[in-house]
């Protein structure tokens, strides 16, 4: 097998993720769409792991194993935010979240 | 060989068109279980680059715990269980754009690079060898020696992760 049919299947999945973090407005699919991303990332780790041989298979996988640890991390702290956004202006809009808008 | 490909190719279409009903279908509920299909996808492509362990990992603890996570954030903020026109922001236009430019970029930059490189081919590998240079036990050995200090800082911030989630969920 090609490494590149793994690496670009990654940057596929990449892509749709940026498209789905840059035109979804509801907090919760942004968040979905971030795990794409990652999802791509641990692809090309993996894929890349693999290419180099042994050792460098088992580095890949150690730090695809780190990637999945945080985005478990990063998905708890990000809905308990989008929950708080609800509670507080009782919609997941982002549009509407801007407060900080110059 | 020739198995390994048509599943890759497989899995590949199933994952890509799974991904692109996430980014783009109308219900919110139907886009977490169309991440379970990518998820699902992905982790086989991992057992197809012999990375047993990760594939494990990867259904239980995306599928098992990070979109039953987000199926309970899908019902506690309740933007309508039904289909919804109002998901898109009126930027999809540039934001398609923005997604192919940039696939266009990494693919040249990756064919470009990596033009022909493959894989090491396994078939000559016995089992028990492949198992004990890059199976689970490997894996867990390189965890727990070379990897020590990154693991143990995971479990910290996994740590301050919880207790920062129910920081912020708890109500006063």
């Amino acid at each position: 097998m090609l490494v590149n049919q793994f690496l670009i299947l990654g940057a596929v999945l990449f892509c749709i993720g940026v498209y789905g973090v840059l035109a979804r407005r509801n907090g919760v699919l942004v968040l979905m769409s971030i795990e794409l991303i990652l999802n791509a990332v641990n692809i090309n780790l993996v894929a890349l792991g693999a290419l180099q041989g042994p050792e460098a298979a088992v580095a890949g996988q150690v730090f695809a194993l780190f990637v999945i640890t945080i985005a478990a991390a990063e998905v708890g702290v990000g809905l308990a935010i989008v929950l708080l956004i609800y509670r507080n202006r009782t919609t997941v809009d982002l549009d509407e979240v801007d407060l900080m808008k110059g | 060989m020739v198995a390994q490909n048509i599943s890759f190719g497989i899995l590949a279409l199933v994952a890509t068109v799974a991904a692109l009903r996430v980014v783009t279908t109308r219900n919110v509920v139907h886009a977490a279980l169309y991440l379970v299909v990518v998820l699902a996808s992905v982790g086989a492509l991992y057992i197809l680059l012999a990375a047993e362990f990760v594939a494990a990992v990867q259904i239980l603890i995306y599928i098992g715990a990070i979109v039953v996570l987000f199926l309970f954030g899908i019902m506690l903020t309740r933007p309508s269980i039904g289909s919804d026109a109002g998901l898109d922001n009126d930027q999809r236009w540039i934001a398609g754009v923005t997604g192919l430019f940039l696939f266009g970029l990494l693919s040249t930059v990756l064919v470009d690079s990596f033009a022909d490189d493959h894989l090491p081919s396994l078939e000559g590998v016995s089992r028990e060898a492949l198992t004990a240079e890059r199976g689970t036990g490997a894996v867990g050995d390189a965890i727990f020696s070379t990897y020590l200090i990154p693991f143990e800082v995971v479990s910290v911030l996994l740590l301050a992760a919880l207790v920062g989630a129910i920081v912020l969920a708890r109500r006063d």
